[in-house]
């Protein structure tokens, strides 16, 4: 029953508590031989990656801080090389944990391979206009465009599952232009057009602007091309760190839960442990087994975690199953606890619970009983709790005095919170307290400041 | 009904040392079939023992206990089999989705032995076994089918199944009391009704609860665990 694997877990994590990856030491190192002994051999970086993580794994093996790798692919992205260079780093360098690189994948892809092959004519085509126009530039954009489709093709068919997800988040918009009726088609559409605008006036003032002022132009053009990619790019790439901010907040919750799995095991083995040493002691065997039974339920079903005793934001029901944890703990008794309905715990409730507890421990100690039932209910405005054993009882009419006091205490604590106890016992048939509040509301009110 | 007859039962756990406890305290009050200790063998000796009663584990390897009943329910010569659910597992959606699959009542583990003698014979008698804690969830399903705003309108027949839906005042009554910690007896004699009569208003919240087609009954199992 491996429960501890099921999405339960919503205990906060605090968004700063990424990276697990250890922040390097920002030291450049001499380059000789030691780099040679870097940290292992090349590998793509699951954790620490933005796109395919080429960056995270250069960095990690020559111990340069990430951000000024990324920096150089962003420059040598600008003159188009850098893409396909860091596309070809994608498909060779296996990534963290992985045996196989994805080229070497992709050679069992035959479709995949045809479809990258199919990019050439493009590639000649591209070509041959730039030959016709005279300008290199366009020539070697071209292959460097042909190159990084083709590599992203046979990566978006060979990755392993979690690098498909990725890519699958970040071509998203995409799929959106092609998708009719969404609402973010026209957003997308308006962004396209306004890119296109201001990439035409950049390269416009790259090429041509030498003719009108000289200087101004190519910066005034950079500038623009600055402008294309941030208003094409930038909704997307905030896009994806918030995915990559919550894919490592969902790995850290794994982590978590296989922590608290482990603790859960060894508090096990240790009552076991002492449940063996304790064998010829009965009670104290029960009342171990109990002890640990409770622990388990809590964090199995009520999302507790392992003794936890949070006075804040305790509910109606995890107040009676406190009342159940301490009296068992105390005197040795098995308590069946029922409740049905739920509420956040008042001065009201909190009150019916001390009187509850001052009856469950009662029972407990007077009754003989070795079970104990409590049921309490939640219903509309009243709130219910009975306590209820089969043991000694006793005559209402001739009660010692000790037990009158507490019998007029629990009463005494129902009447100060607004609501009402009985007891119903005789002789030999046990003995019921009911505890009742019947209009919550109403009590309420008078503790309640006017409005 | 206590009849005089010993009921034949068949016992279904993947834990051999729970299945030993539980032989040793039935003794010689019921008669032992069989036992098994996974769905697919379970199902066969079950059809070809025909026991009067099956204790039934919730959890088993390979499909859980409420793969055994679905199985054994299709088969028409396996009829009279009646199951028990016995369990540590008290995960309301489990205990709920037994009995729908049609359990005649649920136990926990950690039950007497003679209380279960007499739970196996109850069920043998074709009754209905409502632990305290199963009565509290069941009250709990409903109470929370009956508050929530525009349930009626969301139900597919609503003229049809309002009757299966709700519980009458005397049937939470009686739960109410079973949970908290009332025999079927002592309860008879609160509300100066027969022991039989008990028996047939629990018998009766036990076919509500499984042939109410609303969905909400599921749909608050599925809630209690993301809960």
């Amino acid at each position: 029953m491996p429960r501890w694997a099921a999405e339960r877990d919503h205990r906060g994590i605090e968004d700063d508590d990424f990276p697990p990856f250890p922040r390097l030491p920002y030291v450049r190192m001499r380059w000789g031989r030691q780099w040679r002994h870097g940290r292992g051999p090349l590998r793509r970086s699951t954790e620490d990656r933005l796109v395919g993580g080429v960056a995270g794994a250069i960095s990690r093996r020559f111990c340069i801080d990430p951000a000024i790798v990324r920096a150089v692919f962003v420059l040598l992205g600008l003159s188009s090389f850098g893409v396909a260079a860091y596309v070809l780093a994608w498909l060779f360098v296996p990534a963290e944990g992985e045996e196989t690189n994805i080229a070497s994948r992709a050679l069992n892809d035959l479709r995949g391979i045809a479809m990258a092959v199919a990019f050439v004519p493009l590639l000649i085509i591209g070509l041959l206009v730039a030959s016709a126009l005279g300008v290199s530039w366009l020539g070697s954009l071209s292959w460097s465009l042909i190159i990084s489709a083709a590599g992203l093709v046979l990566i978006w068919r060979n990755a392993s599952d979690p690098e498909k997800a990725l890519l699958h988040r970040a071509a998203a918009p995409l799929a959106d232009l092609v998708t009719p009726g969404s609402r973010s088609r026209f957003v997308l559409w308006v962004r396209l057009g306004l890119a296109l605008a201001l990439l035409a006036g950049g390269l416009d003032a790259l090429f041509a602007g030498h003719r009108a002022a000289v200087g101004a132009g190519p910066l005034l053009g950079l500038l623009l091309v600055i402008g294309t990619i941030v208003v094409l790019f930038g909704p997307w790439w905030l896009r994806l760190a918030r995915d990559l901010v919550s894919e490592r907040q969902a790995r850290a919750r794994a982590e978590e839960r296989a922590d608290m799995a482990s603790r859960v095991h060894d508090s096990v083995l240790q009552t076991l442990a002492l449940i063996q040493r304790q064998a010829d002691n009965p009670q104290q065997v029960t009342q171990l087994a109990r002890a640990q039974e409770r622990e388990l339920r809590s964090w199995l079903y009520e999302d507790q975690p392992l003794g936890s005793t949070n006075e804040q934001d305790l509910t109606f029901s995890a107040g009676v199953a406190r009342i159940q944890r301490e009296v068992e703990e105390a005197h040795g008794v098995a308590i069946e606890a029922v409740v049905v309905g739920d509420c956040p715990l008042d001065d009201q409730l909190r009150g019916l619970l001390a009187a509850g507890k001052e009856a469950t421990v009662n029972a407990a100690k007077w009754s003989g009983d070795p079970v104990i039932s409590v049921y309490a209910e939640v219903e509309g405005s009243g709130v219910s709790l009975f306590v209820r054993d089969r043991g000694a009882g006793f005559d209402p009419d001739k009660v010692p005095s000790d037990r009158k006091g507490i019998a007029e205490s629990v009463c005494g604590r129902m009447s100060r919170v607004g609501g009402s106890a009985t007891v119903r016992s005789a002789p030999g048939e046990g003995t019921e307290v009911t505890l009742k509040i019947s209009d919550r509301a109403r009590g309420n009110r008078s503790h309640a400041t006017p409005r | 009904m206590t009849s005089p007859k010993v009921p034949t039962v068949f016992l279904v756990d993947d834990h051999a040392l729970f299945r030993a406890g539980v032989k040793a305290e039935l003794g010689e009050k019921v008669t032992l079939l069989g036992e098994a200790d996974e769905v697919e063998a379970a199902v066969e000796l079950i059809a070809e023992r025909l026991p009067d009663v099956v204790l039934l584990d919730v959890h088993l390897p390979g499909g859980g206990g409420k793969a055994v009943l679905e199985a054994v329910r299709r088969i028409p010569e396996a009829d009279g089999v009646r199951f028990l659910a016995l369990s540590v597992s008290d995960a309301p959606e489990d205990v709920i989705g037994v009995i729908r699959a049609g359990a005649r009542g649920y136990v926990t583990k950690t039950i007497s032995g003679t209380d279960l003698v007499d739970a196996v014979q109850r069920v043998a008698g074709g009754d209905a076994v409502f632990s305290s804690r199963l009565a509290g969830f069941v009250l709990d399903a409903f109470a929370e089918m009956a508050t929530r705003p525009g349930a009626a309108e969301n139900s597919p027949a609503p003229s049809f199944d309002a009757e299966l839906d709700q519980l009458t005042a005397r049937e939470r009554e009686v739960l109410r009391l079973i949970a908290r910690g009332y025999s079927y007896k002592e309860l008879a004699r609160e509300l100066s009704i027969s022991v039989k009569t008990v028996e047939s208003h629990v018998s009766a919240v036990l076919r509500k609860l499984q042939l109410s087609t609303r969905h909400q009954l599921t749909r608050w199992a599925a809630e209690r665990r993301l809960d």
